[in-house]
């Protein structure tokens, strides 16, 4: 049944057909439409899910562990300053191999305040083991929140699944509510391998000398590894039952013969859409890549594509500090071990921070600057930045 | 594509307004999209929403700048705040208010302009108060019948599942207001 629903409803509609059994959260803009609505759901008893009110985002995760490691799917969302609180949880739940899914509504971090949306506050948590999904429209945050319940569960990893402020979450668009009956048949309950359970005591993370915790680190490391596949194949899975993908861990738009690959992620992706098919139009051999997963990197994929590209251009709406934009810095990374002569120089923007609007005028003066340039000239280079 | 924005003011409902105009037109099987102004709204200040209608998916994830039509749910927002701002011109600009067209002669000159009295139809139908009536579903009954961009059993309908009270009344405002409109 298609539903006018905004990206907030999205997320509740995908835990509600989850069928998760525990929710933790605590309100925060742009995110608290998200369990309002789930909090509603359990009021009226269509979703049959124990619902906790938590004292913040610290608690909300740790209440999210303890229900996880007592076998129950679980589910949280928040946004910016409720994700950085949960920081050190992240890193337990994901070094626990607890499969839990959380929803982040993609906030700037302050100061100067902010609601609105870049990639900062998600992208700082790229090193505590999260799986990340980046989605660009509603029905893609929907489906995507049922198939990380199902990557989670198999490869015991928890995953954030990710939206902007605003352009998404508040945004209202026609949306496919899967059947309950489908998704069931896609997704069985979960069955936690290692459960709190009295008949079979265990120790969960207890103090690990040095002669082993290495040894866990590895084991998180080849779960990420084996992520790669496991995404590929629920996303096949889940075109089967629903009719709908996203390419796995990475969408290719229009890249066959593209000299000038773009690399886009979020709701600027779908902007970007339009622009590569007004540019083809005129002639212009542009393609695009949507970053659907960071984590894992898709590291083949992209190494794929953009070795076939003359030049890459990266839009990031994020930015790490004495470095640069954070996809480009990753993408740069993995083609360094390519042939020379296949290697393509790749320009790295920051647009869009804080929010400010990225149009398709914003993307069409980022493509031809690239068309314009041999090489970039800068690790960074701004768009729209007033002096 | 075309596009719509609404001014009104916090609690005036034109937020609810975009989407109730989005579910019409999505029921006619056209892809929509609606959305308020990304940011912090307080009661009474100016509040903007926008809609987005077309034939295929929309791909467009940024904010109205040049509208189709816009939609004013306070008149008094016409002196407060450019409401013409990147409007297309022969553009319609649908005024909640009680006197003709022609009184609004600075906007006649480039744009189309309707006017109906959806705060009489509002007060007459008992959606809100004398200082603060409910105008939104009123206006878009106006809307409806202007720019003819969807039907008015669409609407109609849109307003029964949405409206989250009194149902019937807004949806004789609607149809109050759609007869009434002066263009």
């Amino acid at each position: 049944m298609k539903k006018i629903l905004m990206g907030n409803h999205a997320v509740s509609y995908g835990a509600l057909l989850s069928r998760v059994e525990v929710i933790a959260a605590y309100p925060i803009t742009p995110q608290t439409q998200v369990v309002e609505e789930l909090s509603e759901m359990c009021a009226q008893g269509k979703l049959k899910a124990r619902y906790i009110n938590v004292e913040s985002e610290h608690s909300a995760m740790a209440a999210c562990i303890a229900a996880e490691q007592a076998g129950a799917r679980t589910f949280t969302a928040t946004s910016a300053h409720g994700l950085t609180l949960m920081h050190e949880l992240l890193h337990w739940a994901a070094g626990g191999r607890l499969p839990i899914v959380m929803a982040n509504i993609n906030r700037s971090m302050a100061p100067g305040w902010s609601i609105w949306t870049d990639q900062n506050d998600s992208l700082s948590q790229r090193d505590t083991g999260w799986l990340q999904i980046y989605c660009e429209s509603n029905q893609e945050v929907l489906d995507s929140i049922i198939q990380a319940y199902k990557i989670a569960e198999q490869i015991l990893l928890p995953v954030m699944v990710i939206l902007d402020a605003f352009v998404l979450s508040h945004t209202f668009e026609p949306v496919d509510i899967p059947k309950q009956e489908l998704v069931d048949q896609f997704l069985p309950e979960l069955d936690y391998p290692y459960k709190l359970d009295v008949k079979n005591p265990c120790s969960f993370g207890s103090l690990l000398p040095p002669e082993y915790y290495l040894e866990l680190r590895y084991k998180v490391q080849k779960a990420m590894e084996e992520a790669h596949d496991v995404i590929i194949k629920v996303d096949k899975e889940f075109q089967q039952v629903f009719g709908r993908s996203y390419g796995g861990l990475v969408e290719e738009y229009r890249t066959e013969d593209a000299e000038l690959v773009l690399v886009a992620s979020s709701t600027v992706a779908s902007t970007s859409r339009m622009v590569v098919d007004q540019l083809r139009d005129e002639g212009v051999k542009v393609g695009m890549i949507k970053m659907r997963f960071f984590r894992p990197f898709p590291t083949k994929e992209v190494t794929n594509i953009l070795k076939q590209a003359k030049k890459v251009a990266v839009i990031d709406r994020n930015i790490s500090y004495g470095q640069g934009g954070i996809f480009c810095e990753e993408i740069r990374s993995v083609l360094y071990n390519i042939d020379r002569q296949e290697k393509p120089p790749v320009f790295g923007y920051i647009a869009g921070l804080g929010g400010r609007d990225i149009t398709p005028t914003t993307i069409r003066e980022i493509l031809s600057h690239t068309l314009k340039e041999d090489k970039p000239k800068e690790n960074i280079i701004w768009i729209g930045v007033k002096h | 594509m075309i596009e719509v924005r609404i001014h009104g003011r916090g609690g005036q409902g034109a937020v609810v307004a975009s989407k109730i105009l989005a579910v019409s037109i999505f029921k006619e099987g056209k892809y929509v999209q609606s959305f308020p102004n990304f940011g912090v709204e307080r009661r009474g200040a100016p509040v903007t929403a926008y809609t987005r209608i077309d034939d295929k998916a929309i791909l467009l994830r940024c904010k109205i700048y040049n509208p189709d039509h816009v939609v004013i749910l306070d008149p008094s927002l016409i002196e407060a705040i450019n409401i013409t701002e990147g409007l297309k011109e022969k553009g319609w600009v649908i005024i909640n208010s009680d006197k003709e067209p022609s009184h609004f002669n600075s906007l006649i000159k480039k744009y189309r302009v309707a006017t109906v009295d959806a705060s009489g139809i509002a007060l007459k139908n008992s959606l809100g108060s004398k200082a603060n009536p409910i105008v939104n579903t009123a206006i878009l009954g106006a809307f409806c019948k202007t720019t003819g961009l969807f039907r008015l059993t669409s609407l109609m309908e849109a307003v029964r599942e949405e409206v989250p009270s009194a149902q019937e009344r807004n949806v004789q405002a609607v149809e109050d207001a759609y007869h009434q409109v002066k263009y």
